[in-house]
């Protein structure tokens, strides 16, 4: 198909399907005797296989990182303003992986795909998965691929923890790792919010266990709010009030309970976009993966000796307005890495959007991506 | 690279050692040492343009103010040398500056300019008026040095912090040296290199 779309977009892609052949041991003790992982792909993989990236996605994120999948698509991927020719992950000279995790619900093995053991859908009999569930089945994903060795894996918030735990889990595997506004552990306050979406979730009449599907509904409610709290989180308060301020929708009051102010209405167009492309037991899962993450846990707490063994080199990116995930837990990180005497750089980007700052084509921000990967 | 100041602290230092810049600005300072000494460098800065100029010269740095950055990231006795150039009169606290880099290293290395170079006393004492050099370039309204200091006054410091000055290098603002300048140093010199550690 044509490129209908401007020069710095990868255009139309196909995602793919691994079929992984190989058995998965989970964290929880389940075993995945096999399983199917959905990708796409952008740029070229050189002669020497020395210029891949594997691109990790976030909570609601998938394998759609760039380009279109058709002429018809209003949004590209969702980091499309990253990645492409002459854009900070550049496909005129980089291999760019991006895939759904295990868990996910768009094409990878989860909760709305069929278990092949029962013949009926998992539903919420899916077993939990943790950050390092994903980092094991996305390094059979770069068996299957053939790749050896990534030259960045990269990821913002949970897909920085993943990003992370590449750098841990296979040190010489990966050349270099960058961290955009995540955590090494979340805190009392994240896990809260955490939960309050998943009580959002379950306490829904519709969610039925998790086995909505079955009774042909789905949890919309419950995941409409849970969007909602999780949007309030990523965006900054001064963000709101620039984008909102106490604007009316039609420049009056109702007296009643249904929208009068633009954030309301805001608030519920994004619930509702959410509702019809995401899962609930996928969100819940991977709440539950943002909530286990703590690589220090096996170091008695401290997180310097989770890096011993690490040989990639480090770049940790954090937003001042970002209060989900902030400053200070990339400090923590950045603390660490310089304590195991490892090669980190840091950045913090003045920037007011809070936590969705890293999805945004900040200049800064993207500066010093650029420069970073000018030096793989 | 022709910089006296660059060579002098090359000079200084020892090869593969472990090096920390405080304000190390696009990090030209440690991409010098990195090519003549092989060392490990890591740079403080705080402004973010600067910044990505480090990281694309391949230099590990981390943004942060160095005030905090010291002693919110660095251990004990990490680094082998703490170099701070021309930033030592930008500081709320120098003193404390000082000791937080003989903390995090063995060894510190400071350059600043002398207010005690005959031009400045002459402005001061003469003409009544606040100095302006090559070296002191801004008025006293928008210069971002609030704690200026001559030679002697740095080396009184210290004295009272229980420092030992190891190595001192005076030169005039082309970073070169003269025969008055070596005879009377608080006097002629312009820019003066530091190079102290702790005594015990």
């Amino acid at each position: 198909m044509e490129n209908k779309f401007d020069k710095k977009s990868v255009g139309i892609v196909v995602p793919k399907t691994a079929e992984i052949k190989h058995s998965l041991s989970l964290d929880c003790g389940k075993v995945l005797e096999k399983f199917s992982l959905v990708f796409e792909t952008y740029g070229k993989l050189n002669k020497e296989k020395s210029n891949a990236i594997l691109i990790c996605h976030a909570l609601s994120g998938d394998h759609h990182a760039a380009g279109y999948h058709s002429n018809d698509d209003k949004k590209p991927g969702w980091w499309d303003s990253c990645i492409g020719p002459g854009k900070p992950f550049d496909t005129n000279k980089f291999f760019i992986v991006s895939l759904n995790n295990l868990g996910g619900c768009m094409g990878s093995t989860g909760p709305n795909t069929t278990n092949i053991e029962t013949g009926i859908e998992y539903g919420p009999d899916f077993p939990i998965v943790t950050v390092n569930d994903w980092v094991n089945s996305q390094k059979l994903l770069a068996d299957f691929l053939e790749i050896e060795k990534w030259a960045c894996v990269v990821g913002g918030s949970l897909g920085g923890m993943q990003a992370l735990q590449w750098a841990i889990s296979y040190p010489d595997k990966i050349k270099n790792s960058i961290i955009v506004a995540a955590a090494a552990k979340l805190s009392a306050q994240n896990i809260a919010f955490n939960e309050v979406a998943r009580q959002a979730i379950i306490t829904d009449p519709e969610f039925h266990d998790g086995h909505y599907n079955k009774f042909g509904v789905i949890p919309k409610r419950g995941l409409s709010i849970a969007r909602m709290l999780g949007h309030i989180t990523y965006l900054s308060d001064d963000s709101m009030r620039q984008k909102f301020g106490r604007d009316l929708r039609e420049g009056k009051l109702h007296f009643g309970y249904d929208v009068d102010f633009q954030v309301e209405s805001y608030l519920r167009y994004q619930a509702q976009a959410f509702v019809d492309r995401f899962d609930a037991n996928t969100y819940l899962l991977m709440t539950k993966a943002l909530d286990y993450f703590d690589p220090a846990k096996d170091h008695g707490g401290e997180l310097f000796k989770a890096f011993k063994n690490t040989e990639s080199k480090f770049l940790v990116i954090s937003f001042t307005s970002d209060w989900r995930f902030s400053p200070a837990k990339s400090h923590e990180i950045v603390k660490a890495l310089l304590k195991a005497r490892k090669n980190v750089s840091y950045a913090e980007i003045e920037a007011n959007q809070g936590h969705d700052a890293f999805l945004m084509p900040i200049p800064h921000y993207f500066n010093v991506l650029r420069n970073f990967m000018e030096n793989l | 690279m022709n910089r006296r100041d660059f060579k002098i602290i090359s000079e200084w230092i020892k090869k593969e050692s472990t090096v920390l810049d405080l304000g190390c600005g696009d990090s030209t300072l440690l991409n010098y040492l990195v090519a003549s000494k092989d060392i490990n460098g890591y740079g403080l800065e705080k402004d973010i343009e600067k910044v990505q100029e480090s990281i694309k010269k391949d230099i590990s740095v981390i943004q942060a103010d160095f005030n905090v950055g010291l002693e919110q990231y660095f251990e004990n006795n990490f680094f082998d040398y703490a170099i701070m150039t021309q930033a030592l009169q930008e500081n709320k606290n120098p003193d404390r500056i000082i000791l937080e880099m003989l903390r995090v290293a063995k060894e510190g290395i400071v350059t600043f300019p002398n207010m005690g170079f005959w031009k400045n006393r002459f402005q001061l004492g003469f003409l009544g008026r606040m100095p302006i050099s090559k070296s002191l370039p801004n008025n006293w309204f928008d210069t971002p040095n609030i704690h200026l200091c001559t030679f002697e006054d740095f080396e009184r410091l210290c004295r009272d912090l229980k420092i030992k000055i190891i190595e001192k290098k005076v030169l005039n603002n082309s970073y070169s040296t003269n025969f008055f300048l070596k005879l009377f140093p608080n006097l002629f010199g312009e820019i003066a290199l530091y190079r102290f550690e702790k005594t015990n």
